[in-house]
């Protein structure tokens, strides 16, 4: 084992050269990867995931997968130019997102982390909420019941046992097996699975028999950290030290991803319990706006990633099958550009909140010493109104 | 003159010129190796000292406070780093039932030298649980010892009296500070945790403030200045020990104090400093004591609205104004 970083990412390519990506393996089996297309696009089948999407579902896969991709470059454009705080980019995480959430059912409940924008539009946040939070004028953003979609995580670990305790309530209203059934699907990094949370959920989850996926977009590094600070097995081999079933997924096939998750929720539904789905991705960019890669991995390692990026299999798959022509790919490219500068307008005039909101959602009820202060500070600002002119 | 240099080398200077003093001192934490911290304040030190004494830890930060602990009871000198301050409630069962309590615990039979860094404090941005100022609670457990500098030459002399310092020190760098710029450090300079500094001098009031609120009260000072009014600023630099004697003796001459804390007013720390002062100064006061804290609010994302809850020098001036006029 290397101990020394710079050369630990070695080790880490040596450890995905060995996991012979394209071998169909069981569920459970060291080394095997659930892949149903190919870096080359070429369709594969794997025995325990049967799937046959039909051709404009398969379009829609990939134009989600486009369409994200550009709200995540308009994204780290903004937050160049100044118009954004920060922002974590999922490029080269577009398979797993989209491919797992489009496997849920609109009654599941999903637990984020801060990465998840591809997540997040399918459960069909606005983009511009999203970019509400990282601009600064928002504390979270949505609804997380309507949209059945938690708000982003950003203290490492917790969602998983915020997803843990969800679906222990879905046990105990009774909408687990049967028409209706519900699961919580959480969605975390490899980094997090060193978290005492996330490891404390496992347990729970398992003694409870919870309706949860754990859902571990394996993106091989945690900010500097590669996989092997992390652990020494495979991830997904964890799960079975719980008392669950793990499996790994190649992250970057987004009909994979699809597959097992769709199988996962479907048997925490039915009241089978949870289930660990790894998906080894690659985080192509840096690890947010504020992070330089290049102090701690090698460009190469990108460029082998590279070729298995997630969208451009599905549109050579698209091609050389028929199911999609010339005029499809023009059509989604210019739905990005409109979506591209729809969400940059609507990053640009999103207005400050006015200064007394600080006051506001701290308790249900009012609190003595919140409402002195409230009324402090407007007498405060008050103060400035004839000479600097501010307002409330 | 030396060059300036920045808050932020002063962290990784002041570490470095301990680890190169005593073999026993080690680092760990998240980012630390090769990356130098996310802030940049471990800058130099894996390239210097090697994985052997600078240690890239799994992301746990219970684990990285229990290992600290367990190797200070082994001798050796951990500097423990937790990215921010706010992931001090993951590991607080470290930080408040194990860290100080081995000492007493065992009748002084082991201690625990180690040292827990880590970025505090807002004004940048980062929204409720990335941007606290919690000396406080640190404050609310007797058993560790608290610093806070505010200046380059004090974050290397107060780091090296913290890892000198046979007892647990938390030891807060404020993320509104990292690129502020001072005077480097002399050699084998070292500030005693406990010891106020005076960091301008005046006769009409006294503004008591620890890291990124001595340069508001500082701007307040030189505003009101240019009024007549002449105030004296305090950076006490530690909370634990706590220096009230050049505080009291400040106030015998001024008779009025203005504490400039960050953390909200509710169980803030300048709630101790301003108990001993009604214990102990009382006499010298012609005014009440003021607190200028942030609003007992979580801490909002939106720049505008946290510069409406946290203290700010325009509202150091007002508290100031307030007290002079009595
Ligand atoms: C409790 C806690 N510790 C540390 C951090 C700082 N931090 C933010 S992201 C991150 C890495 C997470 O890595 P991983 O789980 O792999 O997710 P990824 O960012 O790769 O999507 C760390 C350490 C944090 N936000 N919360
Ligand atoms: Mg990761």
């Amino acid at each position: 084992m290397t101990v020394e970083s710079g050369g630990a990412t070695t080790a880490a390519l040596q450890d995905h050269a060995s996991q012979a990506p394209g071998t169909p393996g069981t569920p459970g089996e060291a080394g095997g990867l659930v892949q149903l297309l190919t870096p080359e696009g070429e369709r594969t089948d794997h025995p325990g995931y049967p799937l046959d999407l039909p051709a404009a579902d398969i379009r829609g896969l990939y134009r989600d997968m486009l369409l994200v991709r550009r709200i995540d470059t308009e994204a780290i454009s903004l937050q160049r130019q100044g118009e954004l705080g920060i922002w974590a980019s999922l490029l080269g995480q577009e398979a797993a997102q989209i491919g797992s959430a489009r496997a849920l059912a609109a009654h599941d409940m999903v637990f984020p982390t801060y990465r998840e924008h591809g997540v997040a539009w399918c459960r069909g946040i606005d983009p511009a909420k999203l970019l509400e939070l990282y601009r600064g004028v928002s504390h979270g953003g949505w609804a997380p019941e309507e949209h059945k979609f938690g708000l982003y995580t950003i203290v490492i670990g917790s969602q998983t046992l915020h997803a843990t305790g969800y679906a222990m309530g879905i046990q105990r209203d009774g909408a687990v097996g049967g028409d209706g059934a519900e699961a919580a699907i959480v969605y975390f990094g490899d980094g997090a699975t060193s978290q005492g949370d996330v490891n404390e959920s496992f347990v729970w989850a398992s003694v409870f028999n919870a309706p949860v996926v754990f859902f571990c977009q394996n993106n091989q590094w945690a900010i500097s950290e590669p996989l092997e600070r992390q652990s020494r097995i495979p991830l997904y081999q964890r799960a079975r030290g719980f008392g669950f079933p793990g499996l790994r997924v190649d992250g970057n096939d987004v009909l994979a991803c699809y597959a097992v998750t769709k199988k996962a929720m479907q048997a925490a539904r039915e009241g089978q319990g949870p289930t660990f789905i790894e998906a080894f991705t690659y985080r192509m960019g840096a690890h947010t706006t504020t992070d330089d890669p290049t102090r701690y991995r090698l460009a190469s390692e990108l460029e082998m990633w590279k070729l298995k990026d997630p969208i451009e299999r599905v549109r050579a798959y698209l091609v050389r099958t028929g199911q999609a022509g010339p005029e499809f790919f023009a059509e989604v490219d210019a739905e990005a550009d409109q979506l591209g500068s729809r969400v940059r307008e609507a990053c640009r005039t999103m207005s400050d909140p006015p200064p007394l909101a600080i006051f506001d959602n701290v308790y249900t009820e009012p609190d003595a010493i919140v409402a002195a202060e409230r009324e402090q500070f407007a007498a405060y600002l008050d103060s400035f109104v004839d000479g600097e002119g501010e307002g409330r | 003159m030396a060059d300036l240099i920045t808050y932020r080398e002063a962290v990784a200077e002041g570490i470095a010129r301990e680890m190169r003093r005593d073999p026993a001192v080690v680092c760990l934490g998240e980012d630390i190796g090769a990356a130098g911290g996310v802030f940049k304040t471990a800058a130099g030190l894996f390239a210097e000292f090697g994985p052997e004494r600078v240690w890239d830890t799994p992301i746990s930060e219970q684990a990285i406070l229990g290992a600290a602990m367990g190797a200070a009871m082994t001798g050796m000198r951990p500097v423990a780093e937790i990215m921010f301050s706010d992931f001090f409630a993951c590991c607080w069962d470290y930080l408040a039932n194990e860290i100080p309590k081995v000492r007493y615990m065992t009748g002084g039979q082991v201690t625990v030298p180690l040292v827990v860094r880590t970025a505090n404090g807002g004004g940048l941005g980062f929204g409720a649980q990335h941007s606290q100022a919690v000396e406080n609670w640190a404050l609310a457990i007797p058993g560790l010892k608290i610093a806070a500098p505010a200046t380059p030459a004090d974050v290397v002399g107060m780091m090296a009296a913290a890892i000198r310092s046979d007892d647990p020190v938390v030891f807060f760098e404020h993320k509104g500070l990292f690129a502020s710029k001072g005077a480097p450090a002399p050699e084998g300079h070292v500030v005693p945790l406990g010891q106020a500094a005076v960091a301008r001098e005046g006769s009409d009031i006294t503004l008591v403030a620890l890291a990124a609120t001595v340069p508001l009260a500082m701007a307040a000072a030189e505003q009101v200045a240019a009024d007549g009014i002449s105030a004296e600023v305090i950076d006490l630099r530690s909370l634990i020990p706590l220096d009230m004697a050049t505080v009291l003796g400040s106030i015998a001459r001024t008779s009025r104090l203005v504490i400039v804390e960050e953390n909200p007013y509710q169980g803030g720390w300048g709630g101790t400093v301003a108990s001993i002062v009604a214990d102990d100064g009382f006499e010298s006061l012609d005014a009440p004591v003021q607190r200028v804290t942030a609003a007992c609010v979580p801490l909002p994302f939106a720049d505008v609205l946290e510069q409406a809850v946290i203290p700010t020098t325009d509202k150091v001036v007002a508290a100031i104004r307030r007290l002079t006029s009595y």
